[in-house]
């Protein structure tokens, strides 16, 4: 990775929902081992930027670049650096937690044995609750199955819509804990968060979107 | 870091065909209730136009189609409606396997707890209907070369009509003009059969159909989930 150069550009993005233009000419760069913090009221478009950088919505104009090249001439690379963790948490109520874990990853193409899946789910506090439906689990417990993706996942470039949402002080801790250590091995972070994240290693940069 | 993977289609194929087969076991209910609906619908005619076995062997093969194609209709939504609500839907487009691969895997997953046991099952029902065994045969082939069309169009269908709504309106108003050729084909294979005439041209012209859609339709469910998940 080249250093001094940003892995993620992003220059003159535009969306508009309906008539409503919710960001135009917004440019920003994420460099290895940054954490960038999307800001603004509700309602001002935060959600909406996170996914014209995934590529599930299609901006209105702009370009996105990753490691130097143009994201829409492979976008298959670039889905394989990412992990998107939005509103909705993808997970199946009839599967259990462990084979929750186990298909997210496998669609992530990430192999992992059972142990590390048993051991990352002990990390945040779920080894009881391995196996049982996910319909069981309350709404805290399911962003803990999250945490545990995110753990055991190596993508490079890390997409969180509110990732804090429903976590309790030590299941945030953890998840700050698990921010440091990816930007730590120089990994990149773009989150939507109206919480004070604060990485002990790692750059903070913000974003404001104006309302 | 390593390279980042790049997946493959057979890894999002058998992804997508082990996770939502794993789910249909842990409800069986939905199997059956698609089963008891075919059976059901089958066994309304002979109660309602009354029980002449000429009569009965003469509309066998056409009424068996159409319970097969209305039970498979039924099982329709549940092929992407969970997984655009609950969010599955945005993390596989969003996964390094190519969306060709998942898109077939979920479609032919979704054959294997409609389709097939609905072929499978079909003999007994035209056993009701006094066919014959060169009939019987005939219809359940037909059934096994149409059922397949009858998952890709509808799941094409179906992943346009996601996030719309009355979405279960228009899934009908979109899929069921589509099978209508399927339908024709198949129902008149088992017919030719039972009035004596060869069932090969009809049951050609039905695997001709599948091998189009196997081509054309997967594509086309990609683009739909696309535009859904926007």
């Amino acid at each position: 990775m080249t250093e001094g150069r940003a892995a993620l550009e992003v220059r003159d993005i535009a969306c508009r929902r309906g008539p409503a233009l919710l960001f135009s000419k917004l440019d920003f760069d994420v460099f290895p081992g940054e954490l960038l913090c999307v800001r603004g009221p509700n309602g001002c478009g935060k959600t909406t930027l996170l996914r014209c950088v995934t590529g599930l919505t299609r901006p209105d104009a702009g370009r996105i670049t990753w490691l130097g090249q143009s994201v829409p001439e492979d976008p298959a690379r670039f889905r394989g650096d990412i992990a998107y963790g939005g509103h909705l948490p993808g997970l199946k109520d009839d599967l259990t937690t462990e084979e929750n874990l186990e298909f997210s990853l496998r669609l992530r193409d990430v192999a992992v044995d059972r142990d590390a899946i048993a051991r990352a789910l002990a990390a945040v506090g779920l080894e009881k609750r391995r196996r049982l439906p996910a319909r069981r689990l309350s709404a805290g417990q399911r962003r803990r199955i999250g945490l545990a993706r995110l753990a055991l996942d190596p993508a490079l470039l890390w997409i969180l819509d509110e990732p804090l949402t429903a976590l309790d002080d030590a299941g945030q801790a953890h998840f700050v804990e698990l921010l440091d250590r990816h930007l730590a091995r120089g990994g990149l972070a773009l989150v939507a968060t109206h919480h004070n994240l604060l990485p002990p290693s790692g750059k903070v940069r913000e974003l404001r979107i104006a309302g | 870091m390593s390279a980042p993977s790049r997946g493959t289609y057979s890894g999002g194929f058998a992804w997508a065909m082990a996770r939502d087969l794993r789910l249909a076991w842990r409800h069986p209910d939905e199997i059956i209730l698609t089963l008891a609906f075919f059976a059901l619908v089958a066994s309304l005619f002979p109660l309602g136009i009354g029980a002449e076995p000429q009569l009965l062997a003469r509309i066998g093969p056409g009424v068996i189609w159409v319970g097969a194609l209305l039970a498979a209709f039924l099982a329709l939504p549940g092929i992407f409606a969970t997984d655009f609500i609950d969010g599955s839907l945005e993390q596989m487009t969003l996964s390094p396997h190519p969306p060709l691969g998942w898109a077939a895997g979920k479609i032919a997953a979704h054959w294997i707890i409609s389709g097939l046991p609905l072929t499978l099952m079909s003999p007994l029902i035209g056993l009701q209907y006094g066919l014959t065994g060169d009939t019987l045969l005939v219809e359940a082939l037909s059934l096994a070369l149409g059922t397949p069309i009858l998952s890709l169009l509808g799941g094409a269908c179906a992943a346009l009509a996601l996030g719309a709504r009355g979405g279960g309106m228009l899934l009908a108003l979109l899929a069921l003009p589509l099978f209508v050729p399927v339908l024709i084909f198949g129902a008149g294979a088992a017919e030719a059969q039972a009035t004596g005439l060869a069932p090969t041209p009809h049951l050609s012209l039905l695997a001709a159909a599948l091998i189009a859609a196997l081509v054309g339709v997967p594509a086309a469910v990609v683009a739909a989930v696309r535009i859904s998940v926007d």
